[in-house]
């Protein structure tokens, strides 16, 4: 694990927000906003792979997609190498395109179906003006042979790859311009278990090879901790518990991310989980629950936690957690 | 600690259990552009009353178009059932059925839940109204007592306010809502065998432990035998008394849960089972996975012999030659528990 304390963050992201408004209507100026993400926190060392987990509708993949600037910010600032890209336009933010690249949950949709792999490949050097066409012919090739696919595959179409050879596709795409980040929203979701196996070794080797720092996005809590560092868990747009790996499945804090974890069905019969079955389903984030936005389903809440906005915490060092009950519940 | 050791003691597979559904030598074939491909191919196997029985195994594996046959809901025109028997007890062989006689068994002996429900429940009737039809289809009853036996259904199924629900539209329900009045509506009939088609895969994990807690109380409450398919193993593993594995539309392996988890006997399982990352052995970053090399034959190309013997990292000479037969392993306990599609564990025949 990468010792934040020393190191100086990759990627800072300081209190990130960003709200949808609700369309009421025609004419009508609307006041609700969907609060997707709500103030977020956190940081990624050089070489790190940080877990981002939750449950449809946290917020996880909105906040990928800002940090990547796919989409802008509500307020808030991302960090990356000390510089805050939040406020930037296009312009301003290609130097940084190159560096923060994104994989996607979808391998089918994600590909352009009349794009050759190998123009597909050489065109985001082409947009950064690398190298001349044989160079970038060259640097195609290699990227097949980075992610186990063979230069026989150059002229071909997406719709003639498997989805995890599609997959792998999408991780060459991501690499070509070397980055220093890559965003990686659900990137093994969608594929069979055999094939997960495949493209997460891969995921670990290239990080390995090219000390890249990952933002791992996925509601799978086996998968996350075996490919990352650390694990955040978010919760109706709020960061709700992070620490490491190895400390987060060991000793769970947070009466959300205790429930996340005992509903994981563990492919042993002989294994019994401790069975914490949340009532009810995740609030609406138009209009979540006033104070802690777990307390509507959380088994220890008291009337007190909906008073008030419970802060994350460092209640072990590096582990932290938003909950305000928490010395009364251990 | 959240992860402990389970009892003992589940669900002894006693041989006086008796068997509801009986599938013999089942082929399915799918007309597809490039020819007619074999999606099930000769498979048997029996389900015990009261027993939840997995089916699991990857995309194109032939799960769920077994399934879709037992329940007649083959995609037409390219599906059909070339050959075998799905023998229901007390209804007969319903392969060999009118599609009259099969509306009738649909929905009362024998229903489903589907992956997705907001593409299995109509969007422009009411919940209630979906659930009152299945159960007027099927038995001779007013109105009125058929709406009140889909409110009680509702309530059964853990929604709250069912009087109210019973007139919401679909979707004006969370994804776990919509899930549990498609079993309300599967289970409306009391049918003797429920079949579940990766009936938590679309749900978010926490309500997809409400959803299982759901089924197996309902299952104790109105006696269903479960036909459950999913690709996720660690659902197998909390659901299932007996699992079949499938690859590439043949049954693989069939075994108690205890056994195929403690000892698989197929490569194929051996090899699933070893892929999954698994939280409860925090084994973590040091650990690379396991793979299985290569990807699933393509139905209409399959391996001569073996069709596992392309990926198996114990293929002998044997397996490229001939296809093994599903049989009990030599070495097995010979209580007929016990199937297994490979040389290893069955000689192959004499050299020629």
């Amino acid at each position: 694990m990468t010792d934040m304390q020393t190191t100086k963050p990759l990627l800072e992201v300081r209190n990130l927000k960003r709200h949808f408004p609700v369309d009421d209507g025609f004419f009508v100026q609307s006041q609700k906003s969907v609060k997707a993400v709500d103030g977020v926190d956190l940081a990624i060392a050089p070489g790190e792979a940080l877990g981002l987990v939750g449950e449809s509708g946290c917020g996880k993949s909105t906040l990928g997609r800002n940090i990547v600037r796919l989409d802008k910010p509500t307020a808030g600032e991302i960090r990356f190498e000390g510089v805050d890209i939040a406020p930037f336009g296009d312009r301003e933010l290609k130097p940084y395109r190159r560096q923060i690249q994104i994989i996607f949950q979808n391998p089918f949709s994600s590909l352009n179906p009349r794009l050759t792999v190998g123009n597909m490949l050489m065109e985001p050097l082409m947009l950064h003006g690398e190298g001349d066409r044989a160079k970038r012919r060259q640097r195609a090739l290699e990227l097949l042979e980075l992610v186990g696919l063979g230069a026989d595959h150059f002229d071909r179409y997406p719709h003639e790859f498997s989805g995890g050879q599609r997959q792998r596709l999408g991780i060459a795409r991501a690499l070509a311009l070397r980055p220093k980040l890559i965003v990686c929203d659900e990137p093994v979701s969608a594929l069979d278990v055999s094939i997960q196996s495949q493209i997460i070794n891969l995921l670990r080797d290239l990080q390995e090879e090219f000390q890249l720092s990952y933002l791992f996005i996925s509601h799978d809590l086996s998968v996350v901790e075996h490919m990352c560092d650390r694990v955040a868990v978010m919760y109706l747009g709020r960061i709700v518990e992070i620490a490491s790996a190895k400390a987060l499945y060991e000793k769970t804090f947070h009466p959300y991310t205790r429930a996340l974890l005992s509903a994981l069905p563990i492919p042993d019969p002989t294994v019994q989980t401790e069975e914490i079955i949340l009532e009810g389903s995740v609030p609406s984030p138009v209009n979540p629950p006033p104070g802690c936005h777990f307390s509507t389903r959380c088994p220890f809440a008291t009337p007190s936690c909906s008073e008030s906005t419970p802060e994350l915490r460092e209640f072990e060092p590096g582990h932290f957690v938003r909950c305000s009950r928490l010395e009364e519940i251990l | 600690m959240i992860f402990q050791e389970r009892n003992a003691v589940t669900h002894p597979p006693g041989p006086a259990q008796d068997e509801i559904l009986r599938v013999k030598g089942l082929r399915v074939e799918l007309r597809v552009e490039k020819g007619v491909l074999a999606a099930v191919d000769d498979i048997s196997f029996n389900l015990k009353r009261g027993e939840t029985l997995g089916i699991v195994g990857e995309s194109g594996c032939g799960k769920s178009m077994t399934a879709l046959s037992i329940m007649g809901l083959l995609p037409k025109p390219i599906g059909r059932i070339a050959q075998g028997s799905i023998t229901i007890e007390g209804v007969g062989d319903v392969a060999a059925m009118s599609e009259r006689q099969r509306m009738r068994v649909r929905g009362n002996q024998v229903s489903m839940i589907f992956q997705e429900p907001m593409t299995s429940l109509n969007p422009v009737f009411t919940v209630g109204f979906q659930i009152s039809e299945a159960i007027r289809t099927h038995e001779t009853v007013g109105k009125e007592a058929a709406r009140k036996r889909a409110i009680e259904m509702l309530d059964l199924v853990g929604i709250p306010l069912p009087e109210m629900r019973y007139d919401s539209y679909p979707h004006q329900l969370s994804g776990g809502m919509r899930q549990r009045v498609m079993i309300a509506m599967a289970l409306a009939c009391r049918p003797q065998i429920m079949l579940a088609d990766e009936p938590t895969t679309a749900l978010d994990v926490t309500i997809q432990a409400q959803i299982l807690k759901l089924m197996n109380r309902l299952k104790e409450e109105i006696g269903t035998s479960i036909l459950f398919i999913t690709h996720d193993l660690g659902v197998i593993a909390k659901m299932t008394q007996r699992v079949l594995v499938m690859y590439a539309g043949v049954i693989v392996e069939e075994a108690s849960v205890r056994d195929l988890f403690a000892r698989p006997l197929h490569p194929y399982t051996a090899g699933l089972l070893r892929s999954i990352p698994r939280v409860d052995k925090a084994a973590g970053r040091q650990r690379r996975l396991h793979t299985i090399k290569g990807v699933v034959p393509n139905l209409l190309s399959l391996p001569r012999g073996c069709r596992f013997s392309d990926r198996c990292p114990d293929v002998h000479e044997p397996c490229r030659k001939w296809e093994p037969p599903l049989a009990e392993p030599e070495n097995g306990s010979g209580d007929g528990s016990r199937r297994v599609r490979c040389w290893l564990h069955n000689r192959p025949p004499a050299h020629d």
